[in-house]
């Protein structure tokens, strides 16, 4: 048994949501250098030029590189051996992001309640937080902030067994195809499938998290992920949707065991600012 | 690409019926900042028939909620968003005079349709190129809804901010013109 002081906890959050904010993984810089020669369209080229420019301004200034510093997806593996001392572990969380929203200087982009009354919380609060228990004696954080574009163009969708892959995959191109320019192209394609209605959702978002240019950790979806990304960009909808090759940088997908009676598949949509940033206390 | 062309606001008629989808801009002069919040409230305030809080003749709205600015900064991260939520909204704006429109993503056909009738143009600038676009940004003060936190309505003097012309004045759509053009046949399966 290890005890962990929630103050610890606070702190961990706090720096993860300004660092991933701030500073973009290295294999996504990696995956847009890669497509500018590639890129056939010259407005689609430009754009790419200056995410690229931007991002490594973004590093250089120490500022968030999209103004939709997003809300704080908190994916949290806890130890079984942890004991969390000194104060709520929930709450915790949410004072890090507090912090980090407020000394970040990132924009506080949640409303109380979605529909009635729609008044800023002022602190980026509440964060949305998956807490899985596993062995061990640490916690692992990894903080992901999402934006709306992108996530406004997600989906879910209850399919039949006998839809089968090609059911699958038309879901997905078609998904990406009526998004357009929205999500922010060129996009990450986070696949959820299986699990059941909130899992599969979950199993997208998750998704997204593997780093560009690995392969599936199951290899039945490498070919799958190669067919989607291929067939992703055949639909000229290019950087920010005014035409070009490069609409995705990657299709990943996750899966799990599901009902008999069911196919749930989700789509989560990524923006080329793809941003998380890992801690284990 | 080819060589950007120059703007500066308030446009005219003449500057913008030149431009054709595709083109690169560089907007220099004063521009004004709403959102989805400002945007239900300028209009409200259309429709009963009251005076908006700045003068939008001529005038370029840029749909942007940037980060809060530190200390010593003009502004923060400054980069478009989705303009699709404020499709409802902008016939109206553009009936009252409004000349430009910067946001990204692509307009429902009544705002096309609006944007022709008006002689309006729409630009598209790089979204999640907020640190980029902000150094563009050389003065920012509120002039309305302060309460309103990022979405208030911001005065921004801006100074060769980059775009790109997605809808011209005859309605050509660079968000289909261009998916149209780099489109594929998908492999026979």
């Amino acid at each position: 048994m290890r005890e962990i002081d929630a103050s610890g906890v606070t702190a961990a959050v706090r720096r993860l949501c300004i660092d991933a904010n701030n500073l973009l993984e290295e294999d996504v810089m990696a995956k847009l250098e890669e497509a500018i020669p590639k890129e056939e369209s010259p407005v689609g080229r430009e754009i790419l030029e200056q995410i690229l420019n931007n991002d490594r301004m973004a590093a250089r200034l120490g500022m968030p590189m999209c103004q939709d510093t997003g809300v704080a997806v908190v994916f949290v593996e806890l130890g079984q051996d942890v004991h969390v001392i000194g104060g709520d572990f929930i709450e915790a969380i949410n004072e890090g992001v507090r912090q980090g929203y407020r000394d970040g200087f990132l924009r506080k982009s949640l409303v109380t309640d979605p529909v009635i009354e729609r008044k800023n919380t002022k602190d980026n609060t509440p964060a949305i937080i998956h807490t899985q228990i596993v062995p061990g004696e640490s916690i692992q954080i990894t903080l992901a902030p999402k934006g709306g574009g992108s996530e406004n163009m997600s989906e879910v969708r209850m399919m039949q067994p006998s839809d089968g892959i090609e059911g699958i995959t038309d879901f997905v191109v078609d998904r990406v195809r009526r998004s357009g320019g929205n999500p922010c192209p060129p996009v990450i394609v986070g696949v959820g499938i299986g699990g059941n209605f909130e899992q599969s959702a979950l199993l997208s978002k998750k998704a997204l998290l593997r780093p560009l240019g690995s392969l599936n950790p199951d290899p039945i979806w490498n070919p799958v992920e190669v067919e989607l990304l291929d067939r992703i960009n055949r639909l000229g909808i290019g950087p920010m949707g005014l035409g070009g090759r490069t609409t995705a940088l990657a299709v990943h997908i996750l899966a799990q065991p599901c009902h008999i009676a069911s196919m749930p598949i989700a789509v989560n949509l990524q923006c080329h600012a793809a941003r998380h940033k890992t801690a284990v206390i | 690409m080819s060589e950007a062309i120059r703007l500066q606001t308030p446009l005219q008629e003449r500057d913008l019926t030149a431009l054709q989808i595709g083109d690169a801009v560089l907007i220099s002069g004063i521009i004004y900042t709403a959102r989805d919040a400002a945007h239900k409230r300028l209009v409200e305030l259309l429709k009963t028939g009251q005076d908006l809080p700045f003068d939008l003749r001529g005038q370029i709205v840029y749909y942007v909620g940037p980060t809060p600015e530190r200390p010593g900064q003009v502004i923060g991260s400054a980069g478009p968003t989705t303009s699709g939520r404020m499709d409802s909204y902008t016939p109206l704006l553009l009936e009252a005079g409004m000349k430009g429109i910067i946001g990204k993503g692509q307009r429902r056909p009544v705002v096309i349709e609006s944007l022709v009738k008006n002689k309006a143009v729409y630009f598209a600038a790089t979204g999640g190129a907020g640190v980029l676009l902000a150094q563009t940004v050389k003065a920012s003060r509120i002039v309305a809804y302060e309460e309103l936190g990022a979405e208030a309505i911001r005065e921004l003097v801006v100074e060769d901010f980059p775009a790109i012309v997605a809808i011209d004045t005859q309605g050509h759509d660079l968000y289909q013109e261009g998916v149209k053009r780099y489109r594929q046949e998908e492999p026979t399966r």
